[in-house]
């Protein structure tokens, strides 16, 4: 199975609402270690290695452009 | 004719040499367009309406220029349906840019087979222009300019005004009044109320300009673009080659300097390119709040429109929303009038547009946060988000630059009748009648638009023809069905549909039942 990048929910406006306002009122330190939480959870219940190395990669190559040997490399 | 210069003379009125204020069933205050929209709607029923107005002139500058489809097919039942999209600007497609690349468009009316388009884009002054000249067709309707309501007295039998003219004070009665008077509602002041929510901390610039440009008739919205850096833009074509501009500011910026001429024309430049000749036709600065009345009733006085409930502008939720308020309250007030339905059919207008409110609040609050994110982390999901769409479709989805309006389907309303017949998806009880191609003999014409202004039913024969049926179950025509017409009802031979005067479903069955249908009218007439 490949990551999904097809619309795959059914709100996309309240789950966006809900991720805003599960950040309020935290410092932007908070936030960060919150984001990393949140991500560790995440992967957890996806479960498979090969989804989420697809995830890091496109999240990567979406931020920096390049620099994909490390992750690559690995495969 | 420029509605916009037009202006309305005061005239004395036998009621200011009253000797007791004179009595008047209903009151509407404010002649903006949800004031004249429920004056027309109550006075083709055969009310008889007054209008009170503190101004003698229609909209200066455009204000709301988008009105929805089913804003279009209410305007149809109010006679201005076909002056208003004839002048205004069709469009269907929106175009989301980040930076300089488009990320996506969408169609919001991708299906064809539709009297009216998604959208039209028209200035506030020529639909109240229209709307003024056809109230004025109307012997039953008497609008007074200049006339200020001073005072309101809240009774249980009756709400009585005073009113300020400029030769002095005079008193009247109202069995029912509705305070149309805008945002500011001065109605909603003098009785101690306020509208409550959230208040966004960012100014928008209005900037709309004439000239003759090759952009299509599409919505371009930009995050972030070349032209506009960290902020977002806002393109609309309106008629008269006149295109509306919106330019996100921020917060920190004086909203009088940013009306001047020579702060406007670099920004437009900067979008439209060096050489482009155009002209300031109005400018603006606007902050907004999206709020809302704890309740749209205190007794016998009802608020309707930006009184009642307020909104971002994205998503074009504001008059089209109002126009809808009227639409709903037309036929109640009507109904408690003469008698066919109790006082309590006018809790059903509070029960189904406060709901609606919320939910053109909730939609408009949601697009207000991507488009004007209000901490540093949200503006990092927003600009992730941006990022990842244009190669990742799912993220396309989470980009907002406004939920364009809706009409509310009043699905949990004390006025439906729930199922009890089994349908694959069709019009629910609450929905309002979706548009489809019909026939009459030779003649095509629309489903929506024959509906009548009052409960009607309609049910598909063996020969796939549409019976329609008045309340009282006498046939008043018979159509040819389209295909489009039977998918999109979900119908099949029997089915039976239930509009209200509003023309939103009440009921719907499988086959034509009389008690059925009888007992569904009661309901739907708060019974």
């Amino acid at each position: 199975m490949l990551l999904n990048i097809e619309p795959n929910m059914k709100d996309f406006d309240a789950f966006y609402e809900a991720l805003i306002e599960s950040h309020r009122e935290l410092t932007t330190e908070q936030s960060h270690e919150m984001n990393a939480k949140l991500v560790l959870l995440l992967a957890n219940h996806i479960g498979s290695i090969d989804i989420l190395r697809d995830a890091m990669r496109r999240a990567r190559v979406d931020t920096v452009g390049a620099g994909l040997t490390a992750l690559e490399s690995e495969n | 004719m420029n509605y916009q210069t037009q202006e309305f003379g005061y005239r004395r009125s036998g009621d200011q040499d009253a000797q007791t204020p004179v009595h008047h069933a209903a009151v509407i205050v404010g002649a903006g367009p949800v004031g004249l929209a429920l004056a027309i709607d109550l006075a083709q029923r055969g009310q008889r309406v007054l209008v009170l107005d503190d101004d003698f002139r229609l909209s200066t500058g455009s204000r709301a220029i988008c009105f929805a489809k089913r804003t279009l097919e209410i305007f149809d039942t109010l006679g201005i349906g076909d002056r208003a999209v004839e002048k205004g600007v069709s469009w269907n497609l929106g175009k989301v840019f980040h930076r300089n690349e488009l990320l996506y468009q969408f169609n919001l009316l991708p299906e064809p087979a539709h009297k009216r388009p998604a959208f039209i884009n028209l200035q506030q002054y020529y639909v109240e222009g229209f709307l003024n000249e056809r109230a004025r067709e109307l012997p039953n309707i008497e609008l007074r300019w200049k006339n200020r309501v001073a005072n309101i007295e809240n009774g249980a039998s009756g709400v009585t005004l005073t009113i300020e003219t400029p030769d002095g004070e005079y008193h009247i009665i109202a069995d029912y009044c509705v305070a149309c008077d805008g945002s500011r509602s001065p109605i909603r002041k003098l009785i101690g109320e306020e509208s409550k929510g959230q208040t966004f901390k960012d100014r928008f610039l209005i900037a709309d300009v004439k000239m003759s440009a090759p952009f299509p008739t599409e919505r371009w919205f930009w995050f972030d673009p070349p032209f506009h850096p960290n902020q977002s833009v806002l393109l609309h074509k309106q008629p008269d080659d006149v295109w509306r501009i919106d330019f996100q500011l921020g917060w920190d910026v004086d909203p009088e300097e940013e009306k001047k001429p020579e702060r406007v024309i670099p920004r437009v430049k900067a979008l439209l390119g060096q050489d482009t000749e155009f002209s300031l036709e109005w400018v603006s600065v606007y902050t907004f709040a999206c709020s809302r009345m704890r309740t749209f009733r205190f007794g016998r006085l009802l608020f309707a429109g930006d009184s009642a409930h307020g909104v971002s502008p994205f998503g074009a939720r504001g008059a089209n929303s109002g126009i809808q308020d009227a639409n709903n309250l037309g036929w109640k007030l009507d109904a408690v009038l003469r008698g066919a339905a109790g006082d309590t059919l006018i809790d059903s207008y509070c029960e189904e547009r406060e709901f609606a409110a919320d939910e053109n609040i909730m939609n408009s609050t949601r697009s207000t946060d991507f488009i004007t994110p209000k901490s540093e982390v949200s503006r990092l999901f927003r600009d992730a988000a941006l990022s990842l769409a244009k190669d990742h479709p799912f993220a396309r989805r989470i980009v907002n630059s406004g939920r364009l309006s809706l009409p509310s389907a009043y699905l949990d309303s004390s006025l439906n009748t729930m199922d009890e017949d089994a349908f694959e998806g069709g019009v629910k009880p609450g929905a309002p009648a979706l548009d489809a191609p019909i026939g009459r003999g030779d003649v095509n014409t629309w489903f929506v638009s024959e509906l009548p202004s009052d409960f009607a039913t309609t049910t598909l024969t063996a020969t796939q023809m549409i019976e329609c049926r008045h309340a009282n179950g006498d046939i008043y025509a018979s159509y040819r069905a389209s295909p489009e017409w039977i998918a999109r009802y979900n119908a099949k031979p029997g089915t039976t549909y239930l509009f209200r005067p509003d023309h939103h479903v009440a009921a719907r069955w499988r086959a034509y039942d009389v008690k059925k249908i009888n007992k569904a009218i009661l309901r739907a007439q708060g019974h």
